[in-house]
């Protein structure tokens, strides 16, 4: 079986190597790492902004765009982390602790050069693990029917839900309301349009791209407006500051290593995010220190295995998208909606059907990595000066981005008013500090979660036992069940002894994500 | 002694509770089926219960739970959220009468405002600018299917 998939692999580097594709991989790697410098601009931005142009390509160009973008703009928000200590990305946050140090120390360089070969060294064995994993993966899940796929979906949904950050109950409710957006538009069996209350418009449903860039880009702004202090650090970067010495390699290397461990593992839970990864890394790297009060002064392993473990993670984050059709976080979500959008159904037959888009895209994985390194060195000194763009420029052609975006979607104006009203939900409820992630996991499980439920009953004759008679099914039922308890049980013990560590509260003040 | 209670918790249950309810009743003007055969009201009927349930759980939860971080009193930013909302408006419906762009302008120009620190005359500028790369990039280049000016 593996010597099939290495045959299948080298046709995919021949896919992603076809001039055509590869030109559409740098662009997206390029424009991604583009949007991702900018301050207050993440991958989900970034993707969902570009999502539009997608739409009249062929998928296999589409989607090597895209995963360009994604990889682009996830390395560009640890510039910023890095250089200017803006946690904007999420996952990057943790990378401030120490990254930002470094930078004053005059080690911005040596911090940029280790979390370059940590992302590349990460992202690699995290394909590996893709092109092991994902054959084994779909042989399993072609014995998976209806029942078997409700269940996993549960599992899923739940994990996003509880193993974000706060409360699990703000997660589960997040996740159902992102369910119930899902639904709405056309019931598919019978025509009746639900949740349109009139409106000719929302036939369709909501539109995905209007939904992520109301939450994200929109919200985002209304919550930081006149609120992000300007910072004009005179920065000059050069190529030959990003070598890291070698002491430097040496004790980032073991770091690099357990990160991307780490990352692997919880790549292959759907549903957790890679914040709460990255956190959970650089908490190990600290408690296993010999000296961990060096940590949050500068320690180089304090970036390197949150970034390693956040580009592993993301890349095994792949293997459920692609082969169960069970997106592990909202930037997977998009894709799979990506891929929905250009007639694709992920699922275990997407392997067998599409396998020159599975495989060219994992082949484009291991070159975009390439790409981002080769753009990287020489491209350092642009970024670096993009940075000092102030907010008050940047958010008002954010926010012309986001309506053009948008618009282009369906070419109605109609979106413009979704995703403003999108974009003020958003912000209410992130005051409120609901952390508004799992509401695009829900969206887009939403109508297949709802279609694998009526037909497990349709076929059972409308009994319920079925999801447990089902062993597989009853499997996923259980492991949800466990999540649950496990998950209130440590809620309950964190309330009642309040939250010590300076750390998790760092990460408790972030923004969603 | 008073047991404290989380506002933000307790408001956002509240919200979480009413939305909850409201789905669950828009649900149940749609057909309900039966467990065997579902209409296409069933399934967000069920949502909506869970939504409420959910979010009379958190109201629950919010009576004697101290913010875990002590919260830092932000002023509103009355002038910039205003000035965000207007600027996605002004392209919606600029852009339906005017065309792309004017909307462009108008977009960039009403949402700079936002900022304490951009002047009219620096706003201006921004939308200028914008409104360049605008007709460059998404109507030279990309063929956005909006007129440049007027509606048709």
């Amino acid at each position: 079986m593996i010597e099939q998939s290495l045959i299948d692999l080298w046709h995919g580097f021949g896919i992603a190597l076809e001039p055509g594709n590869l030109m559409w991989s740098f662009i997206g790697v390029l424009i991604g790492n583009l949007i991702g410098v900018l301050p207050g601009m993440g991958a989900i931005s970034a993707i969902s902004m570009l999502l539009p142009l997608t739409y009249a390509m062929h998928p296999v160009p589409a989607i090597l765009m895209l995963a360009g973008i994604f990889y682009g703009s996830q390395y560009g928000g640890a510039l910023g982390a890095i250089l200017l200590n803006l946690p904007c990305h999420p996952p990057h946050a943790v990378t401030c602790l120490d990254g930002y140090p470094m930078t004053r120390q005059g080690k911005a360089g040596t911090a940029l050069g280790i979390t370059m070969l940590c992302s590349f060294f990460a992202a690699s064995v995290g394909i590996i693990v893709m092109i092991v994993a994902s054959p084994l993966l779909v042989q399993i899940s072609f014995k998976f029917g209806p029942p078997e796929i409700f269940s996993i979906m549960l599992v899923g949904l739940l994990a996003g839900a509880t193993m974000s950050r706060g409360s699990p109950l703000k997660g589960v409710a997040m996740t159902v309301i992102g369910l119930l957006l899902g639904v709405a538009g056309t019931d598919v069996l019978t025509g009746t349009q639900r949740f349109t209350f009139g409106v000719t418009d929302l036939g369709d449903g909501v539109e995905l791209v209007a939904l992520a860039l109301g939450l994200f880009g929109v919200a985002e702004f209304l919550r930081n407006v006149n609120r992000m202090d300007a910072i004009s650090v005179p920065l000059k970067m050069s190529m030959r500051d990003m070598r890291p010495s070698r002491a430097d390699l040496r004790q980032a290397f073991p770091a690099m290593l357990r990160g991307t461990a780490i990352g692997t593992l919880f790549g292959a839970v759907p549903g957790t995010g890679p914040t709460i990864t990255t956190f959970i890394a650089y908490a190990l790297e600290r408690k296993i220190a010999r000296d961990p009060s060096r940590f949050g002064h500068g320690a180089i392993e304090g970036v390197a295995a949150p970034e390693a473990a956040s580009h592993s993670k993301t890349q095994v984050d792949f293997i459920p998208t692609m082969s169960l059709g069970i997106p592990g976080d909202p930037v997977m979500a998009l894709i799979l909606g990506a891929l929905l959008i250009q007639g694709i159904q992920p699922g275990p037959q997407l392997m067998t059907e599409h396998a020159d888009l599975f495989w060219g895209l994992i082949a484009s994985f291991w070159i975009g990595n390439v790409l981002l390194m080769v753009l990287n060195v020489p491209l350092i000194g642009l970024w670096v000066k993009l940075l000092a763009v102030p907010y008050r420029f940047l958010f008002p052609s954010a926010l012309f981005f986001i309506a053009i975006g948008v618009y282009s979607t369906k070419s109605n104006l109609f979106e413009v008013w979704e995703v403003l009203a999108f974009g003020i939900a958003g912000a209410v409820f992130a005051a409120l500090d609901f952390s508004v992630a799992p509401v695009l996991l829900g969206f887009v499980l939403g109508p297949m979660v709802e279609d694998n439920f009526r037909r497990t009953l349709l076929l059972s004759h409308g009994d319920a036992m079925v999801f447990v008679q089902h062993p597989i099914s009853a499997g996923f039922i259980g492991i949800s069940v466990l999540l649950i308890s496990v998950r209130l049980y440590i809620w309950l013990a964190a309330r009642r002894r309040g939250v010590p560590d300076r750390v998790e509260a760092l990460v408790a003040g972030l923004p969603p994500g | 002694m008073m047991r404290r209670v989380n506002v933000k918790d307790c408001v956002g249950g509240a919200l979480v509770l009413l939305l909850g309810i409201g789905a669950a009743a828009q649900a149940s003007h749609y057909e309900l089926g039966t467990l065997r055969r579902m209409g296409p009201g069933y399934f967000p009927l069920a949502l909506g219960v869970i939504l409420a349930v959910t979010g009379a759980l958190i109201m629950l939860a919010s009576v004697g739970s101290a913010p875990a971080v002590a919260p830092i009193r932000q002023r509103p930013e009355w002038r910039g959220w205003f000035c965000i909302c207007a600027s996605m408006v002004a392209f919606a419906v600029v852009g339906l009468y005017g065309g792309l762009l004017p909307a462009t302008f108008a977009c960039v120009f009403v949402a700079a405002l936002g900022d304490r620190q951009n002047s009219l005359a620096v706003s201006a500028v921004l939308a200028a600018a914008m409104t360049l790369v605008c007709v460059a990039v998404f109507w030279g280049l990309l063929g956005v299917n909006l007129p440049l000016f007027g509606w048709g």
